[in-house]
């Protein structure tokens, strides 16, 4: 499944200052389909290449940064249980540097 | 039948905006819990604001107001905010940019370059002014001097100053601040972890100094952080946005974290917080620093020098750790120490991005 993930708000310094990432992702074996908690995962062994507690805390993200798929806050589509289709957009942007 | 699930769960639960009913709701607003569309979110969010500037009568007509931009997230809402709820209401302010430049290779250089896209993109005079012309020396040369240890106390202490001069060579009427309401809950918390009264008292103030040369406001003492950012990418606002490489920080990081953790469980957490600083009552019997004027320079100061002279003094004569320490506060002598340790506490406690007014 190839997505689009995007980094703002200074987590894109987690990895290598690149902001926007095209990506191809398989959904889990046996799952039906791609979940955000699935690719929180993929994110944190492929994309983030240093400080991860700054993107992860938990089995979620860090308290603070703001998650959107399809410019849609994921408090709105059950965040980590959020379903994730072909050519999706998600955006993770920290609140948490410099005001 | 999982298919429909999804595709349902996807889109928000298909949720229609609750304000309108029309569009596609964008976000869950923190202070209410409601779901709500981009456009709406706009209105509320702008609206609130100027309920605020009214309610409190921040501002009057023909007023000169400088935003303290330093190119992040919160100013750089709030340089866009303010002009536009300035046209649409006639404000008939007149708005500046101002700007420090500690002097901090890699990171204070860059993020005036956003503040300078900003003075063209929302058409405010920007006004710089530099610890270098201030004080003789930049936060590189001082960290150099110093190490990493201390240098978010002259970071702090001089910014604060180079505000004010700024404003006064500006000949603002006030100085407001993109301060939000994360980043007060934040200092509430830090005041009481402290012990430090005079500021806990003082920090929820919306305007602050109205008896110094020039008075400071947080338009955005209500706002959150979540929705401050938002409207930043909805709108597609230019800020910059890097760590101070000089800013360890980790008590102010750890409070941080904290409020961040009770947001999750509990949004409203950040408003009863500063309720709480709001209702906090100073018992009569508890001394007070009193302002006068630092002897060296004028700045006002509860000492006979400044913090700025202090430190610049220790600095000037190769002993930088002058003015850091924290004082001991002895049990046996307390009273007679409390006026001088609020006064010398607050220089070891200040910190990078100081929120203390
Ligand atoms: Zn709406
Ligand atoms: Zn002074
Ligand atoms: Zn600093």
């Amino acid at each position: 499944m190839q997505l689009t993930v995007e980094f703002g708000g200074g987590l894109e310094l987690l990895c290598n200052s690149v902001k926007i990432h095209n990506i191809n992702i398989e959904t889990p074996k046996g799952a039906q389909q791609l979940a955000m908690r699935d690719l929180l995962v993929w994110v944190q062994n492929n994309l983030i290449k240093e400080r991860p507690e700054m993107f992860i805390k938990g089995d979620t993200v860090r308290p603070g940064v703001l998650v959107l798929v399809n410019d849609c806050d994921w408090e709105l589509s059950g965040q980590l249980d959020t379903t994730l289709e072909e050519k999706d957009v998600v955006v993770f942007i920290s609140t948490l540097h410099g005001g | 039948m999982a298919e429909s699930h999804a595709k349902v769960q996807k889109v928000g639960g298909g949720r229609l905006c609750c304000i309108c009913n029309e569009r596609r709701a964008a976000l869950k607003r923190p202070k209410t819990l409601e779901q709500i569309c981009r456009e709406c979110f706009f209105a509320v969010f702008e609206e609130e604001i100027h309920q605020v500037i009214v309610e409190n009568q921040l501002f009057n007509p023909g007023e000169r107001i400088a935003i303290g931009a330093s190119g992040g997230k919160d100013s750089t809402v709030l340089a866009y905010v303010l002009s536009e709820l300035n046209r649409r209401h006639d404000y008939r302010l007149d708005l500046f940019l101002l700007s420090v430049d500690e002097g901090i290779t890699g990171y204070r250089d860059d993020s005036l370059e956003t503040v300078k896209r900003n003075e063209i993109q929302y058409g405010l005079p920007l006004k710089i002014v530099s610890y270098k012309d201030l004080y003789g020396w930049t936060m590189d040369e001082i960290v150099k001097i110093i190490g990493l240890k201390n240098n978010c106390t002259f970071c702090g202490v001089f910014r604060r100053q180079a505000l004010d001069r700024g404003a006064s060579l500006l000949k603002v009427d006030k100085l407001v601040t993109g301060h939000n309401a994360d980043d007060i809950a934040e200092t509430v918390l830090l005041n009481i972890l402290r012990g430090d009264i005079a500021r806990l008292s003082r920090c929820t103030a919306i305007t602050t100094g109205e008896d110094g040369p020039i008075p400071r406001c947080k338009p955005f003492k209500y706002t959150y952080e979540k929705e401050i950012v938002m409207y930043a990418y909805f709108k597609r606002l230019d800020y910059f946005s890097t760590e101070c490489i000089y800013s360890p920080n980790a008590y102010r990081g750890f409070a941080r974290e904290f409020i961040k953790d009770l947001e999750r469980i509990r949004p409203r957490a950040i408003l009863d917080i500063i309720k709480s600083g709001e209702n906090f009552r100073i018992a009569t019997s508890t001394k007070m620093p009193e302002q006068g004027t630092c002897e060296r320079c004028g700045y006002i100061s509860s000492q006979k020098w400044c913090k700025a002279c202090v430190l610049l003094e220790g600095l000037n004569r190769g002993l930088p750790k002058l003015g850091i320490g924290r004082t001991r506060v002895l049990d046996k002598d307390q009273k007679k120490d409390l006026k001088q340790s609020i006064g010398t506490k607050s220089i070891a406690s200040k910190q990078c991005g100081s929120l203390d007014f």
